[in-house]
């Protein structure tokens, strides 16, 4: 058997951990794009930036803070210890903060680019129909913004299956908590266990291949998305 | 692009692959590949090593396994300052360093730390008591202080009781990191990454008996790569002379 227990553990763990990451990204990530996409406000550009910052910044970078403000002496780790949940360092929910963080643009541009493309004109005619806020939403917006919810949420699934930093900055490498496929491959060479460095490795490049082969046939009349 | 901005281009290539020659023809660098543990340490060193023979030392700290799979595929360093024995043992086997220049020059010292002032008595009540949260130790498969860390909660009895409550750091200085930002109470480090002038600088600690696990008998090699460069011999002779020794044993290490 190429893949040890503890191989399948890891792959199990990612796939939770990138499915509720997803999940959580297009319910916030969506009244974000939504009001991205429509706002005049002078706060759009800076909102904007922020949630483009992880394209741009290390991971390491936000590993870093997050491993400071979710530990006993920051601000978060001091509201968690509040609440008496602890700190969430070194734990699942903790992986999932830092994932939503860090995998939010992958999500919010493609919904904020699909809302823009449908421009203000069918929720003008719908408000004309007396349809309310969450009719129009619920009956015009989503259909019409469907492409960019599928590529939003394989691309947000993708990117946090492929992330690494962040989690070896705060995870702490804990079996069935924290211990995902990228974190293992990198035990495994480090342990210059190629071998079992390549099945794993390999899989993940075969993975990652067809999710974006899924996303590029799939697309016809979009040609970008972000 | 405007075309007419199009002629700077060869010479701006032109100017940056001279400086990158320039550079390179200075012979009196050595590249160093360096054991986490020891970052501290080397950059004592390498002040006097600089100063006294007037070679450059260029270092890169990491993880032993890491440098050792980055050795194997052509990395340019010179000389190997491994965390253990077995794997500049390992190199030599296979013929990547200059025959006879593997020597130890430091055996490390585990020490168990706590950020927080007296929360470690010098003894091993605090991991005994087991009233914390998280122990952070470095990953033991890659990192020898965290194989001797195993070997010292085993010989505790302690290894199924803390079992659920250990953090990996893939190398010591993470290991460390997690415990200076209080996200694990105390953790196993390297005693030079938390002593200095024959004390523990900072929080508390309890300087683990040797006799409680394998020696970590850290190991240097002149790799291949430095065979014909005299700064890489150079600094081999300088780590086993008395100046160097002095500063590596101010940081906790035996020799």
């Amino acid at each position: 058997m190429p893949l040890t227990s503890a191989d399948f553990a890891a792959i199990w763990l990612t796939l939770q951990l990138a499915s509720l990451t997803t999940v959580i990204l297009l319910i916030i990530g969506t009244p974000i794009a939504l009001w991205l996409a429509h706002t005049r406000s002078r706060l759009r550009g800076p909102i904007g930036a922020i949630v483009a910052l992880p394209l741009v910044l290390p991971p390491t970078v936000i590993g870093f803070y997050l491993l400071l403000a979710m530990g006993p002496h920051g601000y978060v780790g001091q509201f968690t210890q509040y609440l008496g949940l602890g700190t969430l360092t070194f734990s699942f929910a903790g992986l999932v903060i830092g994932s939503v963080i860090y995998s939010m643009p992958f999500v919010v541009q493609p919904l904020q680019n699909a809302f823009a493309a449908i421009g203000p004109r069918p929720l003008e005619v719908a408000a004309t129909l007396r349809a309310n806020p969450w009719d129009t939403f619920f009956t015009v917006v989503l259909p019409l913004a469907r492409p960019g919810f599928i590529t939003a949420a394989i691309l947000g699934f993708a990117h946090t299956v492929g992330e690494f930093g962040v989690v070896l900055m705060i995870g702490g490498n804990i079996p069935d908590k924290t211990r995902v496929v990228s974190v293992q491959i990198y035990d495994h060479v480090e342990a210059l266990e190629y071998a079992q460095a390549h099945w794993l490795a390999g899989a993940m490049v075969v993975f990652s291949f067809l999710v974006l082969l899924a996303l590029y046939s799939s697309r016809k009349s979009h040609t970008s998305w972000s | 692009m405007n075309l007419r901005a199009r002629p700077f281009i060869p010479c701006a290539l032109a100017t940056l692959l001279g400086c990158i020659a320039f550079t390179s023809a200075q012979a009196d660098e050595v590249q160093v590949a360096v054991a986490a543990n020891f970052t501290a340490p080397i950059q004592a060193i390498a002040s006097d090593f600089e100063k006294d023979t007037g070679h450059k030392l260029i270092a890169a700290y990491g993880a032993t396994g890491q440098f050792y799979t980055q050795i194997k595929n052509g990395a340019p360093f010179e000389v190997f300052l491994a965390a253990d024995d077995s794997t500049p043992e390992k190199l030599e086997k296979e013929g990547d360093i200059v025959p006879g220049s593997r020597f130890t020059y430091a055996i490390g010292t585990l020490a168990l730390w706590s950020a927080k002032d007296g929360y470690i008595d010098g003894t091993d009540k605090a991991l005994l008591a087991n009233q914390f949260k998280h122990l952070s130790i470095a990953n033991p498969k890659a990192a020898p202080y965290g194989l001797a860390a195993t070997q010292v909660l085993a010989k505790l009895e302690l290894t199924d009781k803390v079992k659920n409550k250990i953090v990996e750091g893939q190398n010591i200085t993470q290991a460390y990191q997690f415990v200076s930002t209080g996200n694990a109470e105390l953790g196993f480090v390297a005693l030079s990454q938390i002593y200095k002038d024959g004390k523990v600088s900072d929080g508390s600690a309890w300087i683990v008996p040797e006799a409680m696990h394998d020696p970590i008998r850290q190991d240097a090699v002149i790799l291949k790569k430095g065979e014909h460069n005299p700064a890489a011999k150079a600094l081999a002779d300088y780590l086993k002379g008395p100046k160097a020794t002095a500063i590596i044993k101010s940081y906790g290490y035996h020799l």
